[in-house]
């Protein structure tokens, strides 16, 4: 199968000796941090496994998929209404940067002071190291911040984008605005595919993603036992995995490690003793393979019990509403599905407090860790405002500003462990 | 029953023992192999309990069966002890500086730390010192002589180094060019200061507090007097001991608070 990959790989125009050093850098990453957790659940196998193979056979069914003429949409946004990718018939792959290893590739071209998902993701196509960015026809970016958004123009130059226009403030006439973003981009679909989108198939694909929401939902709610039933960084990983994975397995895949966790549950089991201080993080994604703030917290004791961000609640808490089988219908139900998604790229924002307030108490966490990215001005910003808000709330606030790299994790560690000794009750 | 505290941190390792008072206490430089440095240390002395803080914390305390506490958590159980009436900390340490709020009860509220870098750390100092050809402890007596403030723009230690070298090279006085350093730190604590909010008494710790330019200007920014303990680096060391106390006796911890 190895060297089944390797010919893929070179098929793809991959870097491979570069691609070698990525893959060799992650195996004893994943071992330290997931597979030396304790009492995991034994659903967690089947995303060890996808891990262990990362480039491959997801790659390969990607591959056969588009030798039978169908196509391959890459994301970097949950703005991206995945059902329309879905109803053509096409698959589309929410793209990994969450590694530093492809930054110094990006900083060739971009400016430093980019934040590290906009360099890793850039720097992956650009260093030729990402198997799903070779394979798809088409990369759908947006303009949820000003970095990629100036970053997809350049991108461009090595592949075909096209970027949709998420409006900044939440308005009637920027309702309007999305509504047409997303009617242009079924336009888009259509013409790469040569596949017209029915009611019927959208209706599907609506299904479709919508089953796998209700799957993460599923998930996250068991979070909310005391003892956690299954540790932060292991539902962040199934969570990460939901962006490349078959929609369909993934959530059969989903339910099965839900099933097993709520024999837990049942039984009172936890992957930590209850009093273990739980936490909620809030703000910029986490995309795989970024566990390093997980897995400070977890190695200091605590337990990540949710994440309030596009790598977690904001990926699946809204379903699109079912309408009848009728495409002004669905598409405007998927326009606003989309739209309420309470990204810091709007102003205001005001949404993301409240939220993050419900699901503190509804998570029972002990206390919140902003993080944002360096670099990612939106989510530091409002980490003024969500500060403000919880001491109001009396929600204890810890305020972490980091990037992909491990010089900080002497300092990060410091002020975790202190702000877990000031909660711990 | 005695106990000792151990504060690794990246320029100096601290050593208190305490039984109801500081028995002993001792500094001494981190070096390159801190693990060895704090065996040395600890050999031979007579202590039950270890607790120990500071960035090495976690490399130290399993060879010497200690606890392990932040130094956050270090400082404010020590600046509670030398002064019952503190309300916040300010430590300015070798490579990071930290505001510290105290609840009334003597806890954590509240805290902010630097991230990565060294702008406004002792290491900041420690460079320019280097760069301005004197040492470290009279760096502070250097800028206090100053008869006018320069203007540093950058806090990051490379670039203001490569300022002052600029400003060297213009003929500036090293005396100007030290206090205008002192300043920028000052500045920067003093905006964490005012982030996390500020109580009195204000316990000014770390070796930074033994620079008395520093103390004046960062007082002064915050229009408070600031307290410095005697030993102002021994704090977080001190902390751990109570901390190892409270773990001895088991007992509440508003009993070793005085």
């Amino acid at each position: 199968m190895a060297n089944d990959n390797v010919q893929m790989w070179t098929e793809l125009n991959i870097d491979l000796k570069s691609h070698d050093m990525l893959l060799n850098a992650l195996g004893p990453i994943f071992q330290e941090v997931y597979l030396s957790q304790k009492n995991r659940p034994a659903g967690m196998g089947f995303y060890d496994f996808v891990v262990g193979d990362i480039h491959g056979i997801r790659v390969k069914e990607l591959r056969e998929h588009a030798k039978n003429g169908g196509k391959v949409v890459a994301t970097y946004c949950l703005f991206v209404p995945e059902e329309l990718v879905w109803a053509a018939d096409a698959i589309p792959v929410g793209l990994c940067a969450g590694t530093q290893f492809s930054i110094p590739m990006a900083e060739e071209v971009l400016p430093r002071n980019t934040c590290a998902l906009i360099k890793s993701s850039f720097g992956f196509r650009l260093g030729r190291v990402c198997p799903y960015v070779q394979a798809s026809h088409l990369i759908v970016g947006e303009t949820t911040c000003d970095g990629k958004k100036k970053m997809f123009e350049l991108l461009n130059q090595y592949q075909p984008v096209y970027v949709m226009e998420v409006p900044n403030k939440k308005t009637e006439r920027s309702r309007q605005l999305w509504h047409g973003e997303v009617l242009a981009f079924k336009d888009v679909i259509e013409k790469l595919t040569g596949n017209k989108i029915t009611a019927e198939k959208l209706g599907q694909a609506i299904d479709l993603v919508n089953a796998r929401r209700l799957a993460l939902q599923r998930l996250y709610n068991l979070r909310k036992n005391r003892p956690v039933p299954i540790s932060g960084k292991d539902a962040l990983l199934a969570t990460q995995v939901s962006f490349y994975d078959d929609a369909k397995r993934d959530t059969q895949m989903l339910n099965a490690l839900c099933d097993e966790l709520d024999k837990r549950v049942a039984a009172g089991q936890g992957v930590a003793p209850a009093k273990a201080p739980r936490i909620l993080i809030s703000g910029s994604p986490m995309a795989i393979p970024n566990w390093k703030l997980h897995h400070i917290i977890e190695s200091a004791g605590a337990m990540v019990v949710c994440e309030e961000s596009c790598t977690g609640t904001r990926l699946f808490s809204d379903l699109v509403k079912p309408t009848r089988p009728n495409l002004d219908e669905q598409l405007k139900a998927i326009a606003d599905r989309y739209m309420n998604i309470h990204c810091a790229c709007f102003t205001p924002n005001d949404e993301r407090p409240d939220d993050v307030v419900r699901l503190a108490k509804e998570y029972q966490a002990d206390g919140v860790i902003h993080y944002n990215l360096q670099f990612c001005h939106t989510y530091a910003n409002e980490a003024y405002k969500m500060e403000k808000r919880l001491e109001k709330e009396g929600i204890p606030l810890l305020r972490i500003e980091t990037d992909y790299s491990d010089e900080d994790a002497g300092q990060l560690r410091t002020r975790i462990e202190a702000f877990l000794e000031m909660i711990k009750k | 029953m005695i106990s000792a505290g151990l504060d690794v941190g990246s320029r100096t390792i601290k050593m208190v023992t305490f039984d109801t008072i500081v028995r002993d206490s001792i500094v001494v430089e981190t070096g390159a192999n801190p693990l060895r440095r704090s065996q040395e240390l600890m050999s031979g002395r007579d202590y039950e309990r270890l607790v120990v803080t500071g960035y090495g914390r976690h490399l130290i305390a399993p060879t010497l069966q200690g606890e392990v506490i932040s130094e956050i958590r270090a400082f404010a159980v020590g600046a509670r002890y030398l002064y019952p009436d503190c309300g916040t900390v300010i430590d300015i340490g070798g490579q990071d500086c930290k505001v510290i709020l105290l609840s009334d009860n003597g806890e954590v509220q509240k805290f902010e730390m630097n991230d990565r870098c060294a702008a406004g750390t002792g290491k900041f100092l420690e460079i320019m010192a280097n760069t301005l050809e004197v040492k470290i402890d009279e760096l502070g007596k250097l800028a206090i002589s100053a008869t006018n403030t320069i203007r540093i723009n950058s806090l990051c230690t490379v670039f203001a180094e490569s300022e002052v070298v600029s400003l060297i090279a213009r003929g500036e006085r090293p005396g100007d060019i030290a206090l205008g350093l002192h300043d920028a730190i000052a500045t920067r604590i003093t905006t964490m200061a005012r982030r996390v909010g500020i109580k009195e008494r204000v316990v000014f710790a770390g070796g930074a507090a033994l620079n008395q330019c520093l103390n004046r200007l960062v007082g002064d920014k915050l229009n408070i007097e600031m307290t410095v303990p005697r030993e102002p680096q021994i704090v977080g060391a001190i902390g751990a001991a109570l901390l190892a106390t409270k773990i001895l006796s088991n007992n509440s911890e508003s009993k070793i608070k005085k």
